[in-house]
């Protein structure tokens, strides 16, 4: 074994995301949200006047949206009361913004993060890791090689701070605003952590930088804000993982994610989520293509109660392209609502979308989705396939792929299949000896395969324990 | 040596007023034969071979099927008194394959994003595990959870099972040569794509590395261009040769008989078995065809 393989040693993954740590913090908001609650928040974070004057706002259009609530087979969201969650927990550590050596957290922040297997991976594969815990970063650190080239890659409080100018033309304004849903505007009011990535033109970061969110405290709401401004000619890979240990008051995560991907640069955002069960994981990701970016969104919504989560390409310039891979699994009591949206707003621009969803033990898997196409946006053309795959009787999945084609000259090719895991294919696999859990697993990871390949192997590994996890369900 | 014996089976489709298709089947083959078992569409041929391996989809109504087992049908391995005979109906189909039953399927599911490889090491360390766990009652499942992976996930957990990734792909290579299969096939997915031969090769192959001690081939013939028709033939003779596999083979044709020569013809008819013989039987059967069997097992009623 190769020693840069050595910390996927540690194979008991369950216990890797069910510990639980003692809550201890240095600041912990009232419960609920008020605009008291939002400026003392603002206080706490020092941040200039204009960040707490776009709170606020946030906070009215919060106040005013009403809560989705007739969308076709959506999660029931009657249970999520904002007035019920924390929304701000700053972790007792003695830097603010992060240290960036992992030797300086407290022994639990650390135990925490070494369980998960992160600091390992910086090691190995990453160029850059972001750890938030709580409310906040307490751990950032990029390579030196990066920074000279001019790569930042801080936590989004920081940023706030020093890179007041960039942040202040980018944050919340042209690509995801407060307006856009409710619980966008709810993370425009509270929003706390996150990652800021600005990567210059031509510089192509070969290494992916992953960002870690663990929410540790019982009842708490996580709302951490990505902004990721890759130039043009730039190329960059996100990786975004989360976990949160169960209780059982049911959390919050509601987080924020803008992308603005220059000419011709390409960006990867890579998710993989394991959320526990009494997680309602409410967000919103979207990306803004220039002419001949590339945008690719690879997902793997794994865990919580209800996650509604659909990632947006606005494919802006001509020649902008997008790429949706997304992957969901429900077992019982979840229901996982995903999907992928795609604006071709400009001539040539092209998209694929490739949605696998698995449900078992009544659990249910719906991919949503919206395809449009724009008048002028001549020789476009997008291609939507979604596969969902049942264990049972009792499990429900429902494909609403929306496609608003104005435009005459265009490509559009839409695949959906709707199955039943196959008896013949489970007994095939036995009279060769698998016995009938493996016989499903195996298939279950070949079904999802075409994500897992698109993966670091760090990533895959992981994503397939979790699936062979949920599988036998032994996940909170 | 093992003894697949078939006695007086009877079985119906396992649904309310499933219909009875098997009335009395009976059947004996030994390690290192090479039976044919021929008869017209709807006789029970292919019901026969999937009860064999266990198919949920059948209900056995009457009759048996033992597996006896002897010292050298696993290798070095001391098979204990009391584990010398099984009754298979007891048995899961993955149980069912690690006492060394295998079942050729006439149309082999197609499996999407699972590498030759990986299926194949994970079938063969399977199938060591439970044979084992059957034999003599150990389960070292604690033992094996040990992770690390040197290779692609896709291929599996190289500690993973006896037989390790770099062993067991030159025993795929070896085997994939004797069948004149092109490499390439390692990485691809589980018949998914493949041509009709291309899986009926494939099905030869899997028994090649899951050495079976009874291989029951449901039709492997059909469908096969004469080129692979003899590729085929000559893995399934190796399959006896070098293995000493007990081979039942379901045909329609002549035409694989003249390549891989049955030591038994079985002829079956509404459900049972009503003639057996010698090669010549084969032939002859060819010649004047199922209604001459009809008119003999009528008369001799």
């Amino acid at each position: 074994m190769s020693s840069d393989q050595d910390h996927l040693k540690e194979t008991d993954t369950e216990a890797r995301f069910e510990f639980k740590k003692e809550q201890k913090a240095a600041f912990v908001a009232e419960k609920g949200l008020t605009e008291e609650t939002i400026r003392v928040i603002s206080e706490d974070k020092d941040e200039p006047e204009w960040m707490l004057e776009r709170r606020l706002r946030a906070l009215k259009q919060f106040q005013k949206m009403p809560m989705p609530t007739d969308w076709p087979g959506q999660p029931d969201l009657s249970e999520v009361n904002v007035d019920e969650i924390v929304p701000y927990i700053r972790p007792d550590v003695e830097v603010r913004g992060g240290v960036d050596d992992w030797r300086d957290l407290p022994d639990d922040i650390k135990d925490t993060f070494d369980k998960l297997g992160i600091p390992e991976a910086e090691k190995n594969a990453l160029s850059g890791v972001g750890a938030q815990y709580e409310s906040e970063v307490v751990y950032q650190n990029m390579q030196e090689r990066w920074e000279e080239k001019g790569v930042v890659f801080m936590n989004m409080d920081q940023a706030v701070q020093e890179h007041e100018d960039i942040v202040k033309e980018y944050f919340m304004t042209k690509c995801v605003p407060p307006s856009d849903n409710k619980f966008a505007a709810l993370h425009g009011a509270i929003w706390s952590g996150g990652s800021f990535v600005y990567v210059p033109e031509d510089v192509t970061v070969e290494m992916p930088v992953q960002a870690y969110f663990r929410m540790n405290s019982e009842g708490m709401g996580q709302f951490e804000h990505t902004l990721i401004v890759a130039e043009k000619g730039s190329e960059v890979h996100y990786i975004e993982g989360c976990s949160a240990p169960k209780y059982s008051a049911f959390n919050l995560h509601s987080g924020g994610v803008e992308v603005f991907v220059g000419e011709d640069a390409h960006v990867q955002y890579s998710t993989v989520q394991n959320w526990s069960k009494n997680t309602y994981n409410l967000n919103t990701k979207r990306a803004i293509v220039e002419k001949g970016g590339r945008m690719e969104w690879i997902s793997g919504s794994m865990g919580s109660k209800a996650t509604m989560l659909y990632p947006a390409s606005i494919l802006k310039g001509r020649g902008a392209s997008d790429n949706h891979i997304t992957i969901a699994f429900a077992g019982e009591g979840q229901n996982i609502d995903t999907g992928a949206k795609v604006y071709h707003n400009a001539p040539e621009t092209k998209s694929t979308i490739e949605s696998k969803s698995i449900s078992k033990d009544g659990g249910r898997t719906n991919y949503r989705g919206l395809v449009h196409i724009a008048n002028g946006a001549k020789n476009s053309s997008t291609a939507v396939e979604c596969d969902a795959l049942m264990f049972d009787n009792e499990s429900t999945s429902d494909t609403m792929p929306y496609m608003e084609i104005n435009e005459s000259t265009v490509d559009v090719a839409h695949e959906a299949t709707v199955g039943k895991i196959g008896d013949e294919d489970i007994f095939y696999l036995q009279s060769r000896g698998l016995d009938d859990d493996d016989a499903k697993q195996m298939i279950v990871s070949g079904f999802i395969e075409p994500i897992t390949e698109e993966l670091p192997i760090e990533y895959a590994v992981e994503l397939n324990r979790l699936v062979e996890l949920e599988m036998e369900g032994s996940l909170g | 040596m093992a003894t697949l014996e078939i006695k007086n089976l009877h079985a119906r489709v396992a649904e309310e007023d499933g219909e009875q298709i098997l009335r009395g089947v009976d059947l004996e083959v030994k390690s290192g034969e090479i039976h044919a078992l021929m008869g017209p569409n709807g006789s029970g041929k292919s019901t026969t071979s999937k009860i064999i391996a266990g198919h949920p989809a059948y209900e056995v109504t009457d009759g048996e099927i033992l597996l006896h087992l002897e010292d050298d049908d696993f290798g070095d391995l001391d098979i204990p008194d009391d584990a010398r005979t099984w009754n298979l109906l007891e048995l899961e189909p993955n149980e069912r394959a690690a006492l060394g039953i295998f079942l050729g399927f006439q149309y082999p599911a197609e499996i999407e994003g699972v590498t030759m490889t990986n299926f194949l090491r994970t079938a063969l360390n399977a199938k060591i595990d439970e044979r084992e766990e059957l034999l003599f009652g150990e389960d070292d499942e604690e033992e094996e959870e040990e992770a690390g992976y040197d290779t692609s996930p896709m291929e599996g957990n190289v500690d993973d099972g006896e037989v390790g990734v770099a062993e067991f792909q030159q025993l795929l290579k070896e085997k994939m040569e004797l069948l004149d299969m092109d490499e390439k096939f390692m990485q691809r997915y589980l018949n998914a794509g493949f041509s009709g031969g291309e899986k009926k090769q494939n099905e030869v192959l899997q028994a090649a590395i899951l050495e079976p001690s009874i291989a029951v081939l449901d039709e492997i013939d059909s469908g096969l261009d004469i080129d692979r028709l003899q590729d085929v033939s000559k893995g399934i003779n190796a399959l006896r040769d070098e293995q000493g596999t007990g081979v039942l083979q379901i045909t329609h044709y002549q035409r694989i008989l003249e390549y891989v020569e049955p030591d038994h013809v079985h002829i079956m008819l509404d459900g049972k078995v009503v003639k057996s013989g010698d090669a010549s039987l084969a032939s002859e059967l060819e010649d004047k065809g199922y209604d001459w069997v009809r008119e003999e097992v009528y008369e001799a009623a």
